[in-house]
């Protein structure tokens, strides 16, 4: 705590809404957050201690938490997601075969409908559809998950300072976003990954982050802005706080949670940019195992063996579909005006 | 948003035969607007052409080389034609030639002499009447179901729409395009015997486009519903439907006339944002329905090292993008009366 000032007596600026005085550091910036959920419209009324220990009061992370516990869609999305990750870390688990053994691949049985050696089929190479899909799932999240978080640390710290330092630094870096928000995203990716020559998991995410920083920069900055004029900001300013503290524990917690609803919506929507690149032959190339290279290696026979395609296109959006519900989840329980 | 109050009044109503000094300056003023919104969309298309012209600039392999194929050229044609194409100037330089001619309307020829305008052409209509048919899908269905919910809000239908949006913005476009293609335009044709949905092509005219357009409209018709429900729910609450309700104004009157308009504005905004960006993902539904759009020209011209053609299709998607949103802008004025330019 390098600023005393600011966490004594932002107990008492902030009104009582149950916990006592020995507030944990940035007390102020949760306290105003209570403020504002108590006073939204239609919300959910802000419990300020429950859950949380005794006599701290209770975070907007806590009280998220409670609220999202008791949310049917939230549960789904969490159970799924947990079974994506868990396939993610240790496919042998759903799945005896090993698709990267080519030797696991008979051309004779190519096509096959599902059957009980082949839960899900065989492919146009005769390698079992199933153990495919499962280790596909790897190579997906590895694009959603590293695709946001670089999104999210990129944009979302220029979006920081541009909405709280305003002026020529703002200026610059909205028309910078400007440009790269008109280019269109996936024509874009597409160019980008043509000069990379082979497609991988990390230039996929580098085509795909290029370009969709500016999201989350808009986000952030729209965020901050708002956060800046609130009274909680000018009260530690005049306490003497310096401007870095101020950015840091006064305005990110409280800017941030717009842009984590964003990211996880946006983890899904990456997942599937991935695979519709991938399907087009710039994306995760062969050997490597993606969905969207499934896709595009069962098309040509679609319409005599539909399997290989359809259970790679059922994980695809059932992992896309559990991001969304997440995202949808933690937007209800962290900002009540947005539903 | 960029529009402003302003005190003078924008016209309304039938236009006047006489104009008066109020709506003259207003003209003026909307005139002056328009320009400098055409002004400040410069930068950024210079800057997405710039951006572009470099990613174009650094793919790797010879265009010149790639156009005689395996043969061996005379090392002074190669001269001559590289010089011709000004592919010995520096990269800065090379923009300058090509961004001075986009500004006097011409495209540049690729490396065989067509003009990129003529390339583009015919594969522009094609995307564009996807993305426009998409787009009234989007309006169509999406206001039309949101609208449905909002005022069923908390009610089964609205539960049961709202979950049907979940699905529709989970599934991604290369699922919804190839299972649509299978059911709709193989299995239905099979078994009716009659082709409802072509599936390949621009062959059968405007009904070419019915399935691939849905397709491409399916998660805009998601987030437009989303957006209808929550915009029309949010208006009902406001004063003055509660005042036009208690004197006594038929419930379709008091939707129809007072909500809807000023519920419209969000999507308006919306639906001009997203003609761009249906228009730039429309490679995609492309490829699995056989269009010859744009989308597919760009990916043949990648590889073809075709700069030109490249750069062309994307500032064409630029424009798209700058002056969607330039009509939006424009059009909140009809849609809200007390929005004005400065």
């Amino acid at each position: 705590m390098s600023d005393p000032a600011v966490s004594g007596p932002a107990v008492r600026v902030g009104g009582g809404d149950g916990g006592s005085g020995t507030a944990p550091r940035g007390a102020a910036a949760p306290r105003a957050r209570h403020a504002r959920r108590a006073k939204s419209p239609g919300g959910s009324p802000a419990r300020p201690s429950r859950g949380a220990p005794a006599g701290r009061p209770a975070s907007l992370w806590s009280d998220a938490w409670h609220e999202l516990r008791r949310r049917p869609l939230f549960v789904a999305a969490a159970v799924l997601i947990g079974v994506i990750l868990l396939m993610a870390a240790v496919p042998q688990l759903f799945t005896s075969v090993d698709p990267y053994d080519a030797a696991s691949c008979r051309l004779g049985d190519a096509r096959q409908a599902p059957s009980a050696a082949h839960w899900f089929g065989t492919d146009n190479q005769g390698c079992d559809t199933l153990a495919r899909t499962v280790y596909g799932t790897r190579n997906s999240l590895l694009v959603g998950l590293s695709t946001t978080a670089v999104t999210v640390l990129v944009g979302g710290l220029l979006g920081l300072v541009a909405g709280f330092r305003g002026g020529l630094p703002d200026a610059l870096l909205s028309r910078v976003s400007e440009v790269f928000f008109a280019i269109p995203s996936v024509l874009g990716a597409l160019l980008i990954l043509a000069v990379f020559r082979t497609g991988t998991v990390w230039t996929v995410m580098l085509a795909l982050a290029v370009l969709a920083w500016p999201m989350t920069f808009r986000i952030m900055r729209a965020a901050v802005i708002a956060a800046r004029g609130q009274d909680y900001v000018v009260a530690a300013r005049a306490l003497g706080a310096s401007g870095r503290r101020i950015m840091f524990r006064h305005i990110l917690p409280n800017a941030v949670t717009s842009v984590i609803v964003v990211a996880t919506v946006n983890l899904g929507v990456f997942i599937a940019a991935e695979a519709g690149l991938s399907f087009l032959g710039v994306g995760i190339q062969s050997p490597e195992i993606s969905w969207g290279l499934m896709i595009a290696d069962a098309r040509p026979r679609f319409l005599e063996a539909a399997s290989p395609l359809l259970f790679p296109a059922a994980f695809l959006s059932l992992t896309v579909l559990a991001f969304i519900m997440l995202g949808d989840a933690v937007r209800d329980a962290l900002d009540p005006k947005l539903r | 948003m960029t529009a402003r109050p302003h005190q003078v009044p924008l016209r309304r109503g039938p236009p006047a035969i006489r104009e008066t000094p109020a709506e003259l300056y207003e003209r003026l003023v909307l005139g002056r607007y328009i320009i400098r919104r055409l002004l400040q969309a410069i930068p950024v298309l210079l800057g997405a052409t710039l951006l572009i012209y470099a990613v174009v600039f650094a793919l790797p392999g010879d265009p010149i080389a790639s156009m005689y194929g395996e043969k061996r050229m005379d090392p002074d044609i190669i001269r001559i034609v590289r010089e011709q194409y000004h592919l010995n100037d520096p990269f800065i330089v090379q923009y300058w030639h090509y961004i001075s001619g986009v500004f006097q309307g011409d495209l540049g020829t690729t490396f065989a002499k067509v003009p990129v305008s003529e390339i583009i052409a015919g594969k522009f209509q094609v995307t564009l009447n996807l993305g426009l048919t998409a787009l009234l899908m989007e309006a169509v269905i999406g206001v039309g179901l949101g609208f449905y919910a909002a005022l069923r809000r908390g009610r089964a239908q609205d539960t049961m729409v709202l979950a049907a949006t979940l699905l529709l913005i989970s599934i991604p476009t290369l699922v919804t395009g190839f299972v649509l293609q299978l059911l709709l335009g193989v299995r239905l044709r099979q078994g009716t015997g009659i082709e409802i949905f072509p599936i390949s092509g621009v062959s059968d005219g405007w009904r070419s486009y019915l399935l691939p357009a849905f397709v491409l409209a399916g998660t805009s018709i998601a987030y437009l519903t989303r957006l209808t429900r929550t915009s029309l729910a949010e208006t009902l609450r406001a004063d003055y439907i509660r005042t036009a309700v208690a004197k006594g104004m038929p419930r379709r009157r008091v939707v129809g006339r007072h909500a809807l308009r000023n519920a419209l504005i969000p999507l308006v905004t919306y639906l001009g944002a997203d003609l761009g960006t249906l228009m730039g993902g429309a490679v995609i539904t492309e490829t699995i329905f056989n269009l010859p759009g744009i989308g597919q020209e760009l990916f043949r011209s990648v590889y073809e090292r075709q700069q030109p053609v490249v750069v062309g299709i994307v500032t064409l998607l630029v424009l798209v993008y700058i002056l969607a949103n330039l009509i939006v802008d424009l059009l909140y004025a009809v849609l809200d009366p007390r929005i004005r330019y400065e």
